[in-house]
């Protein structure tokens, strides 16, 4: 069986989500066994565009950033989108609902122009290319990763979970932090993380988007319950969900927070 | 033909982020010599603003996934200063004990994926699992060690968890800890075959004077878990004086805003370093008797200005890493249970700076914190910010030397020099 040739890609990101493949450690001798990466600039020098499987991390935020996606697109026969500001916008889209000019003028003092350019939105890889399939998270999940690689040398699709990550928290036996009055978005959010953040003390903000049925209006009752205003679920939503088309999925069921 | 060589490469590969190196050199005087950092800006400082407190480590941790304890870290304690909260020694160790792990997967990382092939003549680690299984092999089962590690502390390394002002989201378990102890003391011997290995490599030497910075801690641990700032020119300021000291300012070819000592103004040329080799100089003495051991058995010169030294400078760090894992998960086994949380004196707010030792060096969080709990104001100083400066002065001295060579070479040596400041260009540009 010939191996598949993979490549990774990454746009505006923190390259976290690749960091988790070279995290892969133990099982890195046997990845390299099923597939032959021939593109991978983090880690390797050798650099070739005959890949067929594209892993590709980060929000698209420049021009440039369109134009290579669609090139990636071209050659590719499966595209891959790592992690949440590949799948989802992730926290690069915190900052779409200011001007590019006023972003420049807080950071650089205005004094930016020509050195870098800026799309007005940060925007997941689905606003320009058709995705094959996405592995949420933030970072993505290092099994999850490796489970998919063994599922596309295979010749099937891989499997993510389309449930809560209420589901996952129970099943850890996690006491509930929204009953405790921390804003946990896990009624709505998208499982396949172990629940991690409420089971090391932090509320669940989504990373991975929402699942197959979320219910938004009932999540700002929960939250109304047990102390909190129905608008901080809307903003607890904005840190991995603010892209527009991911936003217009929850901002007319919660009342909008403050200032945005 | 021999006084002229161009290089220019484009997405330098090993290294973490997307940057360009441009090196023109015509009569043998260096015409240009820029590394251009071409990344958009996330605008992280931005991303902050407006978002409550509690959510900021959480959200710094996202500018890096290799530093994301040390942004995390840095982050809580800008909070915890802005808010008044001393953390306990316990969490202060537990705390510790994450960046160590976190110093550990960083400078195996670096030392074993990026720079080991430029030593062993490879184009990535890859071909040396066949050349050099042995080394492959204890460089992955250190990075798992580390990565356990952060995953008992924190959750998970890249986007570290349990972060609040004043209290740890998650104590860990007497076994977890007796497990991470056991493998620790497994790993001694991975450890001290990685001095051995990199004892034996020559590097090339590039001697260029430069100032060399660091946090150092008060109560004389190794410089970590940050401390007012000492420079190698004697300079020192209280963590909220940074300003006194350090001075960021735009250059035309990066998105990654330059760092220059405080009061230059660009005229001298002057640059600032950080990282390894600057906490070396200016706190050498106080390294774990092991780690003071590998740096006499690699003939580390305190003094030494040579960036390529910031190998073996990561080589000592990476066993006093070891060794301080060691001694913090020995010291929280003696005194397992959580330590309560200490709420904030000041809940109104105010001004706040978090510093901490990044693997890369000196990482700087400051804070404003209004009255409705939400950030105000962020600024991050990055160590690769500070260090970009003294990386392209140090292009300029060590590229006129390379002339002689077949223009391959001279790329490939350029491209080791950037590779040996172990830059971190998507944390520069954030």
């Amino acid at each position: 069986m010939t191996r598949p040739k993979v490549a990774f890609f990454s746009f505006g990101s923190c390259e976290g989500c690749q960091l988790q493949v070279l995290s892969a450690e133990d099982a890195l001798p046997d990845l390299l066994r099923a597939v032959e990466i021939v593109n991978f600039r983090e880690a390797v020098d050798e650099r070739r565009d005959d890949y067929e499987v594209a892993f590709v991390e980060g929000s698209l935020v420049r021009p440039a950033d369109v134009e290579q996606v669609q090139g990636i697109r071209k050659r590719a026969r499966i595209l891959v989108a790592l992690g949440a500001c590949a799948c989802l916008g992730g926290v690069n889209a915190i900052r779409n609902r200011r001007s590019v000019a006023e972003l420049a003028r807080e950071v650089y003092g205005g004094r930016r122009d020509g050195v870098f350019t800026t799309l007005p939105d940060a925007s997941p890889l689905s606003s320009a290319v058709l995705v094959d399939y996405e592995l949420r998270g933030c970072p993505i999940d290092r099994d999850e990763f490796l489970e998919a690689v063994r599922s596309l040398a295979a010749g099937t699709v891989p499997v993510t979970p389309a449930y809560a990550v209420c589901v996952e928290c129970t099943l850890r036996g996690t006491a509930c932090l929204l009953e405790r009055g921390v804003p946990c978005l896990g009624g709505v959010a998208r499982a396949g993380c172990g629940a991690v953040c409420p089971a090391y003390g932090a509320p669940c903000e989504a990373c991975r988007g929402c699942h197959d049925v979320p219910n938004f209006e009932a999540l700002g009752e929960a939250f109304a319950r047990h102390g909190m205003a129905r608008a901080v679920a809307a903003e607890k939503l904005q840190l991995f969900n603010n892209y527009r088309e991911v936003r217009e999925t929850w901002e007319r069921a919660l009342p909008s927070p403050s200032g945005t | 033909m021999g006084a002229r060589a161009s290089v220019t490469v484009r997405h330098l590969t090993r290294i973490e982020g997307h940057g360009n190196l441009v090196v023109e050199i015509e009569d043998g005087a260096v015409r240009r010599c820029d590394l251009e950092v071409v990344e958009s800006p996330r605008f992280f400082e931005v991303l902050l603003k407006d978002r409550p407190w509690d959510e900021a480590p959480r959200i710094a941790c996202r500018i890096c996934g290799i530093c994301s304890v040390a942004h995390a870290t840095a982050s809580v304690q800008a909070v915890e200063a802005a808010l008044g909260v001393v953390p306990g020694p316990r969490l202060r160790a537990l705390r510790r004990l994450n960046l160590a792990g976190e110093w550990l997967q960083s400078h195996v990382l670096h030392l074993g994926f990026l720079m080991a092939p430029d030593a062993f003549g490879a184009p990535s680690i890859v071909p040396l699992a066949g050349s050099h299984p042995d080394l492959v092999k204890r460089v992955l089962r250190l990075k798992r060690l580390a990565n356990e590690i952060c995953r008992t502390v924190s959750g998970r390394h890249v986007m570290p968890v349990s972060y609040h002002a004043g209290w740890s989201g998650y104590w860990p378990q007497v076994a977890e800890l007796e497990a991470l102890q056991a493998g620790l003391a497994a790993a001694r011997a991975d450890v001290a075959a990685f001095v051995a290995a990199f004892g034996a490599l020559a590097w090339p030497a590039v001697e260029r004077a430069t100032e060399q910075v660091a946090a150092v801690e008060d109560d004389g641990a190794y410089p970590m878990m940050g401390g007012p700032l000492r420079t190698t020119a004697g300079r020192a300021a209280a963590p909220s004086a940074y300003r006194e000291l350090l001075e960021e300012y735009l250059v035309e070819h990066s998105a990654s805003k330059h760092v220059r000592p405080a009061g230059e103004r660009g005229g001298g040329g002057a640059t600032i370093r950080v990282g390894a080799l600057a906490r070396y100089a200016l706190a050498h003495d106080r390294l774990h008797p092991d780690a003071a051991a590998a740096a006499r058995r690699l003939g580390l010169d305190p003094a030494t200005t040579n960036p390529f030294d910031a190998v073996p400078a990561q080589v000592v760090e990476l066993v006093h890493a070891h060794a301080e894992a060691e001694r913090l998960v020995t010291a929280l086994l003696a005194d397992p249970a959580p330590e309560a949380p200490v709420p904030p004196r000041r809940p109104q707010g105010g001004e706040g700076v978090g510093i901490v030792e990044a693997p890369r060096g000196t990482l700087i969080h400051d804070y404003r914190i209004g009255p409705d709990g939400r950030v105000a104001r962020a600024n991050c100083v990055i160590p690769t910010s500070q260090n970009l400066a003294s990386l392209e002065a140090d292009l300029r001295v060590f590229a006129p030397t390379l002339l002689d060579r077949p223009a391959a070479e001279i790329t490939h040596a350029l491209e080791m020099l950037v590779r040996a400041y172990d830059p971190c260009i998507s944390c520069a540009v954030h």
